[in-house]
């Protein structure tokens, strides 16, 4: 706030009631209810250490740009302006660049899925693509099925929209179809209105697990008869570091699975492109939400990465960031079995990221300014559950450190869970 | 404000320093911004940089007037930055790196301020390490019988109520020494005073300290945290405070003894509480006080019918001219 301002604001106060003081929004009022769901935490302060040099940050998800050949982009530049060049800095379809579309159909097929280019909608990255479904189906109160842990950009957009997020039991293979139907069957029972499955099949944010083949055909089984919705969530899928995972969801149901895609971590996230795959019925109101939202996605990324699919080897650009991660997956788990023995860890084929159990007792997210002090930064578990829970796990992130740097934020991070050890032992779990 | 003298009006270059490794590097960040934005509006040549390897370079380089050290947290207040600064010859605004010891270590400061006859709630510091050795459950079972119901316990060194917290009930003073030995290895454990939570800033130029009208702190739910601290909205302020005159020229007088008293310099902002009784209890001294848009210093400038650029401008002023 400029001085002139909150100076204004203080006349306003002092000429006012004085008995209701000073708030420092004067908008306080005017808010929609939603808005209350938006906070800012003491954890999202510590954050602003981690971009420091000294820092080891294993928090953010972030792809390691680094190994992407940008004179690969900047042949795409020169051709797209000599060729699109006026198209690529004007307005474009709602829908998306239909050549892009395309394309996209010859990426989605290395997952098993058949589509339409009609069916496509290119997004502001897939997390926009979240927004805009959760904006067409969620009301108040609506209850989301989630893994857990789940994504917490997802929570973040659920809590938005005021929804109920249900998360439904997870282990190595994924979300657990038994638990599952207890949930459905629970909150039928309780009269609550499901409206979607939200799932991360591939190499999950935060655990890094991946759901079984079979899972996923008792999982598609029980919404088809519960008649629920399926959003999956792919943008690790094509990471693999050994063996290909399952086919996507979407391969083996056309009506019930929304799918969204993205060349955040394929390509490079500042693009900001992603894409949703929609049965028709939802694609036309996809379309109309991304219009009134964007007018359109931006046509210069969408040509850009469009040129870039054309002209690059990009299967091979794929293969060189299997190859950087899953060198970096492996100095994670080597360190961990180094530093951390008892610390139990997801073991992920493919990804960014692991999915740490703490010893009992250990409250990550209170844990955290001991690791900022220690210059080691990661994510606490509780962001990634949308009911509080998350306190004894932590995730970490090997897509963005090298392999020593990931090393060194893991001794710090033992350092950190021994000292914590250390004052639980002293005043017991949790001040028992 | 407050006289900046006219001949002063030179173009001041000042480094503005704002980041650094700490659990309030956000905040500094924060406040760097809107005391950069103030002194450019007022004409000064404004250079921001991180206390970082490179910083004494960049002091040779940037030749600065004056040094804003706008940190918070370790580092920034505890004088070690201060005593660097010093030796570098640059004038800088705020305490001296003595003073600001003395303020930024809460033990001390209480000690300080009871000794000038400064009522300051009853405490009792203890590092982790007299715990461990004189075994936890015993410690906390002599603290509960000698000290009553509720306590607050807090970092002894640390800013922004990071690791702070109001403990009601027995069974919660272990994991409030948890939380608060998480952000420093001593903690105080202190009786809680019922009452008003007033912010009293201080604003020395030289020419005496002023105490600027107190403001009055009223967290929506309950708890002045870090989040009521730093989200609009959620806390309402009284500027000035609803108090009687006599306790507010009071709490303006304890405010100005309390900054002499530790010998600080240029601004300050003294933290207290008014009981039921209207007796005023001492709770901290913060060396620099935040300057982010919902912060207590910049509200009490304003109040008093200051403009934050030229008061900013004046601090400047006066450090350059090593006064205040």
């Amino acid at each position: 706030m400029r001085a002139g301002r909150l100076l204004h604001f203080l006349g306003a106060m002092v000429s006012q009631e004085q008995n209701h003081g000073l708030n420092l929004d004067q908008w306080l009022d005017s808010y929609a209810e939603r808005a209350n769901t938006l906070s800012v935490s003491e954890v999202r302060a510590l954050f602003a250490v981690v971009s420091r040099p000294e820092v080891v940050s294993l928090a953010g998800g972030m792809p390691y740009v680094s190994a992407l050949p940008k004179e690969l982009l900047s042949q795409s530049y020169e051709t797209l302006m000599a060729s699109r060049g006026n198209a690529a800095l004007q307005y474009g379809s709602g829908q998306g660049d239909p050549v892009l579309r395309d394309q996209i159909r010859e990426l989605m097929a290395l997952e098993g899925i058949t589509s339409s280019v009609e069916d496509l909608i290119i997004t502001t990255g897939s997390q926009h693509g979240l927004d805009l479904l959760s904006g067409l189906f969620l009301d108040a109160g609506d209850v989301v099925l989630a893994e857990a842990p789940s994504y917490v950009g997802a929570i973040g957009i659920f809590r938005h929209y005021q929804a109920h997020i249900e998360h439904v039991f997870t282990d190595d293979d994924g979300m657990s179809p038994e638990a599952l139907q207890e949930s459905i069957n629970n909150l039928t029972a309780q009269g609550r209105k499901i409206k979607f499955l939200y799932l991360v099949p591939n190499f999950g944010n935060p655990s890094g697990v991946t759901l079984s083949e079979s899972r996923r055909h008792q999982i598609l089984e029980i919404c088809r008869r519960h008649h629920i919705l399926v959003v999956e969530d792919n943008p690790y899928g094509l990471l693999y570091f050994d063996e290909k995972p399952p086919l996507a969801l979407r391969s083996h149901d056309e009506d019930g699975v929304i799918y969204l895609g993205s060349f955040s971590k394929i390509l490079a996230p500042g693009f900001r492109v992603g894409y949703v795959l929609a049965p028709p019925a939802i694609r036309d109101k996809m379309v109309l939400a991304n219009e009134s939202a964007l007018l359109c996605p931006s046509s210069f990324s969408q040509m850009m990465i469009s040129e870039y699919l054309a002209t690059a080897d990009w299967q091979k650009q794929i293969d060189t960031f299997r190859s950087v991660y899953r060198d970096r997956r492996d100095a994670a788990l080597q360190a961990l079995a180094d530093f951390l023995p008892g610390v139990r860890t997801t073991h992920p084929r493919g990804g960014f990221y692991l999915w740490l159990t703490l010893p009992q007792g250990i409250d990550s997210k209170a844990m955290l300014p001991l690791a900022v002090k220690e210059l080691v930064a990661y994510t606490p578990g509780t962001a990634f559950f949308g009911n509080g829970t998350g306190q004894g796990n932590l995730r970490i992130s090997f897509s963005y450190p090298t392999p020593e740097n990931i090393r060194v934020g893991i001794k710090r991070l033992s350092t950190v869970i021994n000292l914590q050890t250390e004052l639980l032992d002293t005043f017991g779990p949790k001040g028992a | 404000m407050v006289s900046s003298d006219q001949g002063d009006s030179q173009k001041l270059v000042i480094q503005v320093l704002a980041g650094g490794i700490s659990h309030e590097r956000d905040i500094s960040l924060k406040s760097a911004r809107r005391v950069a934005d103030a002194l450019t509006e007022q004409g000064a040549t404004v250079i921001m940089r991180e206390p970082d390897a490179d910083l004494l370079g960049h002091i040779q380089t940037d030749r600065p007037d004056v040094i804003w050290p706008v940190l918070h947290g370790a580092s920034g207040e505890d004088g070690a930055l201060r005593d660097v600064l010093a030796l570098c010859g640059v004038p800088f605004v705020g305490a001296t790196a003595d003073a600001a010891r003395l303020a930024w270590d809460k033990p001390t400061a209480k000690t300080l301020v009871l000794l000038a006859g400064i009522q300051t709630p009853k405490s009792i510091t203890l590092p982790k390490t007299a715990f461990k050795e004189l075994n936890a459950e015993s410690v906390m079972g002599l603290i509960l019988e000698s000290m009553t119901l509720p306590l607050v316990v807090k970092p002894a060194r640390s800013g922004s109520a990071q690791g702070a917290t109001v403990v009601r009930e027995k069974r919660d003073l272990a994991q409030a020494m948890i939380d608060a030995y998480v952000y420093c290895d001593v903690a105080i454990i202190e009786k809680f005073i019922d009452g008003v939570e007033l912010a009293v800033s201080v604003i020395d130029l030289g020419e005496g300290a002023i105490a600027l009208p107190a403001v009055e702190i009223e967290a929506i739910n309950g708890d002045f945290g870090f989040e009521a601290r730093y989200h609009a909205g959620e806390t309402n302020y009284f500027v000035p405070a609803r108090l009687d005159a006599a306790v507010a020229d009071a709490a303006a007088a304890i405010a100005v003894e309390v900054h002499q008293l530790l010998g600080l310099r240029h601004m300050s902002r003294i933290d207290m509480i008014v009981d039921a009784d209207q007796n005023i209890w001492f709770l901290e001294a913060n060396v620099q006080p935040g300057l982010t848009d919902t912060s207590l210093l910049p509200m009490g400038i304003l109040a008093a019918g200051h403009s934050l650029g030229e008061t900013y401008h004046s601090i400047a002023v006066a450090a350059h001219k090593n006064r205040g």
